[in-house]
């Protein structure tokens, strides 16, 4: 006696949410051979033989208990998987677009659950995110996938599924003027948190930071979507809110990429540490007002003027993509590592860093106050959150 | 020109891809109502046109109106070659014809292609404008209403029950004409669609004249089929019960009546007891019709079971004569039909008197291609004569009427089997007459005499009963007789008294044939049917008393036809009725008593059957109240030998070996091992298991004993397929494998659906059939419905207490009880004198409780029944009049009415998102008031692929089709306007593959009734005005009870 065929349809969708995890996670519903047709082919279970025959998502299942706990058997088990995998292979079209789950016809599931399975099959990993943030979105990353699944332990098909999702918000995303939250938001459903991590994906993507060196091991993707978020709100061109000024507005996207000028702008910052004068004069305010108040005083006395190069020389080689895109291994390189070499303590790097950005509207001579202020307000957040183990 | 019909376009959405260039399509409406068509404009490069058209108006005959989908096709214009067709919408137009339901339809349709399955929505607007048709002769029956539900739709009242309904037509089979041969599949599968569309269309226009003729306005419990018959054709057919229906402005005034057709008809007594026993009857075995053309009318009759209880037994002869009266009475008025038939399953309180068994007779029967479509006579006289066969059962219980009649068909090749089935009943004279329906309204409320018993006594007379049957004093009022077992086909009556919870019961079996051609196929087939239904029967009975009960509702055997195999499928929900015998046990003999270690195997086989009937009666809370012997001793006209036992029987369930041991076969109902079968039969008793804690399941619309339902419910549709090893196959293998099928069907079910616990599947409703060689396919539809566990058990214990308390502290009282009620009544509605007499001459007679222990043996029984069943190999069976108990108890484990739903708690349902659509099969949505019918639903769809392997293989090709499906059935209905579907059912579900070939195709037919409800919750608000609202008939009912 073999199935044939083995179906269950209700008028409300079921939703395991375990199952749902195990699909997400990539996890084949079928034993053998994985099948390349979209509902991964036929199934055949033999009475006798289904338990040996267990599909990893049915074998994950038994080992969570539920057997004992419903008193089902193997075979049951493998039926309801199955059916599950069938449901979710047919909404994977719709999740595509989430606005069409909510109109679409076919599967009557309450909202609660449209949310949750809209939210899910967008959730990524943190191992996968760190592998692929500030990656191109193209083929040739798509191919790499293989590696990356290897290294991290994700299935292949959980990789694709979360990158091709990347790649999905970006393109839909790209070429829209507005905020870059808003949209995702918008267009796919995303709940706030979400959407602010989708905003940070693409927003690296599309400036293609470099976050995969060795010495940048060490950030989460937690720390780099905090820093996104502070550079999407005041380093690109939405941040100013003068899109209608814009002569082109087709020119640049909104919150996607830097404010060009802005970039241009921050050569002018170097005279901050070209002009020894206004140097030493910066210095003196910065150390006059933490004297005493800094545990690595000295330390950072001695360093001063290190860092504060480090700091303005990262800002005026903004203007080159490439330098752009190395900025995270350079406030690493410049700033976070001398610091980490001194023990600094973080509020010790907070009042630092305070005090390094305050002092300039003293500086007289310093014209580029606003400037200044849009620059250091942003990289003074992002160093903080860099500054860790 | 009785009607003008307007359509509006509106809009699309989520179109596919026609043009691979662009990634957009060029998107035009085409809308088709008979011979004319109408087009909207193109709307260039969009997957979400906006047509906004004006109202393309067709003015035709009603006639059409009601015949004629309205066709819309959607399509892809292309400047240089053909337009492609993205897919279609048909529209019933029907709600719109009469004046109480949808008035509009409006809403977003998906559009289906047979190919592709759903290809985006659409978004029509569709009115009708109808004048009024004074012409006399019309063909149109426009205006009569039509309802799936089986018992009187909720929130109407029936002046008048007429009767019963049927029609048939006939056509060619598009998928067999020769120009299925050169046009595409999807040509030939919209000219089925459509086909089966205009006859569904014909067949209920001529259904509703015949209504109007009857002088009637609606017609309930209506179910139309189709038969496919290959070559020979296409059967469209329904049957329905006529009404005269009145919309009730009040909630409060909700009494349905019922009435007769027949003014002649004279008001009697209501006296007897039903009950029932089994007989059953047939017909020569084999006769073929004379004539020229053998194939044509080559029909072999087959023998027919009619279940009723058995048992055999004596009694006081009080009511006879007026029985004997009443059944004159009504008879001739329902004589004058020609069957008085009614598709109805459940009743207006005091419609149906007793109950006799259930009748069912098959036939097995040729197909021959039909010549003639306009004159499909070979198949109404098919029809008839099984309709026939029907009646006369039902004459031979005594009863002049049948209810809960259905029919059904299962064709292999050019083999039919139709067979037809209800249950025998008596029905209240009293409504069946015509004439003031105030009166006759109130006189039911207060007439409940037999409180919740008065169904179950014996519509025949005892001293001439038309099989033998053990007969008991009723358990419930001690006045009237009762078998010891009932089968029916109908709902349980909503004032019955129960005790405990139900079950599903299902009886499954298959039986191998050779293959064979035609008249010799024929004959196989009709020498096999009598032995399945012998045998369903049985094993039936065998579980229904593993049980620990003692009835069963809902029954629907189902016999299916395949090229190698026949094969039954039983299913019931088994219940205690209280006013009905405790079964007795069952008991296991061996041929061989001598041999030791066979000893010992048999005796371990009778504990484990011992401890399963113990086990059985906790889980189902089957606790008959134990009524001391001076109770039920006093009035004893005629104690029999059995008083001794009394005492050692009044403990539930240990008692069971003990009086199986001391009375062995004579009063146990004993099963012989006498080979292999049995021993199998044995076993597959005992490997139905119990559904897991916090399930419960019934095939009925109800739950006998819950009924605090919450608002939760899930409709589901499970389908399965197995290919059973070819070699070797024997019956018994087979039986496992599909015992096996049937089991892990429901384990899967109860798994999935475990996050509902505790919950109860109800009307579980099995189809089983054979496609091909080697493949069984079971299709299951039901409803899981939460409840409320906690309260359940409140509600039980109250009763329970209560009913304890009445036992114990006051014996008078209690015994008096349903006398009370009578005389409460009396007074105030003067009875037709012979049946005063009949009342006060039966109480003064005292309660009988004839306490007998009189075995029958199955096979005297058999003797009657007739000859074909010498043939088969006499099980000694011996019927066991076991454990005497008396259950006087009142107790009501009442049906869910919807009285019932005011005192359920129902959960604050939140309101749920715009556009949800509730399925369900039950007739009533939990926690809600249904306030509008909108119409029938009556859709068929056919599905086809010729990717099979890319669309996931037959699973996910059937998977997705049944989705499909039931996202039509909801989008038709929240077009409609409406928020729900009841009675919702899928009648058809024909799946055929060709893997070779990377094909499949699949037919399904579903129909409901759209409807409109309001949460409870909600109205309450509303009706805290009107206080008495909602005080139903169930209500009432159960209030007199109690």
């Amino acid at each position: 006696m073999t199935s044939e065929l083995d179906i269950f349809v209700g008028n409300t969708t079921l939703i395991d949410e375990d199952v749902y995890r195990l699909w997400l996670d990539g996890y084949s519903g079928l034993w053998g051979t994985v099948c390349g047709c979209r509902f991964g082919g036929a199934v055949v279970l033999d009475g006798r033989a289904g338990r040996a025959r267990m599909s990893d998502a049915v074998a994950l299942r038994v080992r969570s208990g539920i057997l004992e706990q419903t008193g089902a058997t193997a075979a049951v088990l493998q039926s309801d998987t199955m059916d599950h995998y069938r449901t979710f292979q047919m909404l994977e079209r719709l999740l595509h677009a989430p606005p069409k789950l909510l109109h679409q016809l076919i599967f009557q599931i309450p909202p609660s659950r449209q949310a949750l399975l809209i939210e899910r099959y967008y959730a990524f990993d943190e191992a996968f995110v760190r592998e692929v943030l500030g990656k191109k979105l193209s083929k040739g990353t798509k191919k790499d996938l293989d590696d990356i699944s290897t290294k991290t332990g994700i299935t292949l098909k959980s990789c694709r599924r979360q990158f091709d999702n990347f790649k999905r918000v970006f393109k839909v995303v790209e070429e829209m003027r507005g905020s870059l939250v808003d949209n995702i938001q918008q267009h796919f459903l995303l709940s706030d948190r979400l959407a602010r991590d989708y905003a940070a994906i693409v927003f690296f993507a599309n400036n293609r930071f470099e976050t995969g060196k060795k010495k940048l091991q060490y950030l989460s993707f937690g720390d780099f979507a905090f820093c996104a978020e502070l550079m999407i709100q005041n380093w690109t061109l939405g941040a100013v809110g003068e899109a209608p000024t814009d002569p082109d507005p087709q020119a640049d996207d909104m919150d996607m990429d830097l404010d060009k000028e802005f970039l241009q702008d921050l050569k002018e910052l170097k005279v901050l540490v070209a002009d020894k004068d206004l140097l030493d004069l910066h210095k003196s305010l910065v150390c006059t007002a933490l004297r005493g108040k800094l545990g690595v005083f000295s330390e950072m006395e001695a360093n001063f003027k290190n860092l504060s190069r480090g700091l303005v020389n990262v800002a005026a080689k903004l203007t080159h993509n490439k330098d752009v895109r190395d900025l995270f291994v350079d406030l690493v390189e410049k700033f976070v590592e001398p610091c980490r070499s001194d023990h600094w303590p973080l509020n010790d790097v907070r009042l630092f860093l305070n005090q390094y950005s305050a002092s300039v509207h003293s500086l007289d001579g310093f014209r580029h106050q606003a400037l200044w202020d849009r620059y250091m307000g942003t990289l003074r957040g992002c160093l903080l959150r860099l500054c860790h183990d | 020109m009785p009607g003008k019909l307007k359509v509006k376009i509106v809009a699309g959405r989520h179109l596919p891809v026609m043009d691979r260039a662009s990634d957009l399509t060029d998107a035009f409406v085409e809308v088709k109502f008979g011979n004319t068509t109408f087009k909207t404009d193109v709307y260039l490069k969009s997957l979400n046109p906006q047509w906004n058209s004006e109202w393309f108006k067709f003015e035709v005959d009603d006639e059409d109106l009601q015949d004629e989908p309205l066709q819309i096709t959607v399509l892809d214009h292309d400047t240089y070659s053909a337009n492609d067709a993205i897919g279609k919408v048909y529209i019933d137009i029907d709600p719109l014809l009469y004046s109480e339901a949808a008035t509009v339809i409006s809403g977003w349709f998906p559009i289906y292609d047979t190919i592709h399955g759903i290809r985006g929505e659409i978004n029509v607007v569709v009115k009708v404008d109808l004048f009024n048709d004074l012409n006399r002769f019309r063909q149109s029956s426009c205006g009569v209403k039509f309802f799936c539900t089986t018992s009187i739709p909720k929130c109407y009242r029936a002046v008048i029950i007429h009767g019963f309904v049927e029609e048939l037509v006939v056509n060619e089979d598009p998928e067999y004409q020769w120009i299925d041969r050169i046009r595409t599949p999807r040509a030939s599968n919209e000219a089925r669609q459509r086909l089966i569309s205009l006859m569904s269309g014909e067949l209920q226009r001529k259904i509703g004249l015949k209504v109007l003729e009857m002088r009637g306005n609606a017609v309930v419990g209506y179910l139309q089929c189709f038969d496919l018959e290959g070559e020979s054709g296409l059967v469209v057919r329904a049957i329905g019960t006529a009404c005269t229906l009145d919309k009730l402005s009040s909630p409060a005034a909700f009494l349905p009546a019922c009435n007769s057709p027949s003014k002649e008809m004279k008001e009697s007594p209501l006296v007897h007891p039903p009950s029932h026993g089994c007989r059953s009857t047939h017909n020569s075995p084999i006769h073929t019709a004379t004539g020229s053309r053998l194939t044509q009318n080559f029909s072999v009759s087959v023998p027919t079971l009619i279940y009723t209880g058995m048992g055999s037994g004596s009694a006081g002869k009080e009511g006879g004569p007026f029985k004997a009266l009443l059944r004159q009475q009504t008879q001739s008025a329902l004589e004058q039909r020609e069957f008085p038939f009614f598709t109805l399953t459940a009743f207006p309180p005091g419609f149906l008197v007793h109950v006799g068994g259930v009748v069912s007779a098959r036939s097995v029967k040729l197909l021959d291609r039909i010549h003639n479509p306009d004159e499909p006579e070979t198949r109404d006289a098919w029809w008839a004569e099984i309709r026939q066969e029907i009646k006369s059962h039902a004459k031979a219980l005594g009863c002049h009427a049948v209810v809960g009649y259905s029919e059904s068909t299962s064709i292999c090749e050019e083999v039919c089997i139709l067979s037809a089935s209800g249950t025998a009943a008596v029905l209240n004279p009293r409504f069946l007459q015509d004439g003031t329906v105030e009166g006759c309204l109130e006189q039911r409320l207060e007439e409940n005499l037999p409180a919740g018993c008065g169904f179950c006594h014996i519509p025949y007379d005892e001293l001439n009963m038309p099989f033998p049957a053990h007969l008991t004093y009723c358990y419930n009022c001690r006045k009237q007789k009762v078998p010891d077992v009932l089968f029916t086909t109908i709902d349980l009556p909503m004032d019955a008294a129960v005790i405990g919870k139900g079950c599903l019961i299902q009886a499954r079996l298959c039986r191998l044939k050779k293959k064979a051609q035609a008249e010799a196929n024929a004959t196989a087939i009709s020498n096999l049917l009598p032995f399945m239904e012998y045998e369903v029967h049985t094993q039936l009975m065998n579980k229904l008393k593993l049980k620990g009960m003692n009835a069963l509702f809902g029954l629907r055997i189902q016999i299916s036809v395949g090229e190698n195999m026949l094969m039954g499928l039983a299913s019931a929900t088994g219940v205690y009725l209280a006013a009905l015998p405790t079964p007795g046990g069952i008991q296991i003999a061996g041929k061989t008593p001598n041999d030791g270690s066979y000893e010992q195997h048999i005796s371990h086989m009778q504990k484990k059957i011992n401890d399963t009937i113990a086990k059985n009666k906790e889980l189902y809370e089957i606790n008959p109240p134990e009524i001391s012997e001076e109770i039920i001793g006093s009035p004893i006209p005629e104690p029999r030998q059995r008083s001794r036992l009394l005492r050692s029987q009044s403990e539930s369930s240990d008692e069971v070996t003990e009086l199986d041991l001391s009375h062995g076969k004579k009063d146990a109902f004993v099963l012989e091992i006498d080979d292999t079968d049995a021993m199998e039969d044995v076993h597959s008793l005992l490997t139905d298991v119990p559904p897991p804690s916090g399930f419960y399941s019934c095939n009925t619309e109800i739950m006998p004993g819950i009924n605090n339902w919450t608002s939760e419910i899930q409709m589901f549709t499970s389908v399965r397929v197995i290919r059973l090893s070819s070699l070797n196959l024997t019956n018994q293998a087979l039986n496992k494998n599909f015992n096996d099928l049937c089991e892990n069907l429901l384990k899967s079910l109860y798994f999935k659906l475990r996050s509902m616990i505790p919950c109860c599947l109800c009307h579980v409703n099995f189809t089983v059939s054979l496609p091909e060689d080697e493949l069984i396919q079971v299709t299951v539809t039901a409803v899981a419905i939460t409840f409320d566990k906690n309260q359940a058990l409140q509600t039980t214990k109250t009763h329970a207490e209560k009913s304890l308390q009445r036992a114990s502290t006051d014996n008078e009282e209690l015994l008096q009880f349903p006398l009370e009620l009578c005389s409460d009544a009396l007074p105030s509605h003067p009875f037709p004198p012979a049946k005063e007499h009949l009342e006060s001459a039966s109480s003064n007679s005292g309660i009988p409780a004839a306490q007998r222990a009189t075995s029958v043996d199955y096979s005297s029984f058999a003797d009657r029944c007739s000859s074909w069943i010498e043939l088969i190999k006499l099980k000694a069976q011996t019927i066991r009049r076991g454990s005497i108990k008396t259950t006087v108890t009142v107790e009501k484990a009442s049906p869910v009415g919807e009285g019932n739903f005011r005192n359920r708690s129902s959960p604050p349902c939140a309101n749920s998102t715009v556009g949800v659509v509730k399925m369900t099969p039950l007739s009533f949505i939990p926690g809600a008031k249904i306030t509008k019918y909108l119409g029938i639903i009556n859709m068929f769809f056919i599905r086809e692929t010729t990717s099979l392997r890319e669309e996931g293989g037959v699973s996910g090709f059937l998977h997705a089709f049944i989705a499909e499906v039931f996202a039509m059935v909801r989008a038709h209905v929240a077009a409609l306007g409406g928020n729900a579907v009841v009675s919702y059912i899928m009648k058809q579900c024909v799946f055929m593959e060709n893997p070779n070939k990377n094909q499949a195709q699949c037919l399904i037919n579903v129909s409901g009734d759209a409807v409109v409800f309001v949460r409870e919750s909600e109205l309450e608000v509303v009706s805290t005005q009107q206080p008495a609202a909602n005080c139903q008939p169930s209500c009432t009912g159960g209030e007199v009870t109690t």
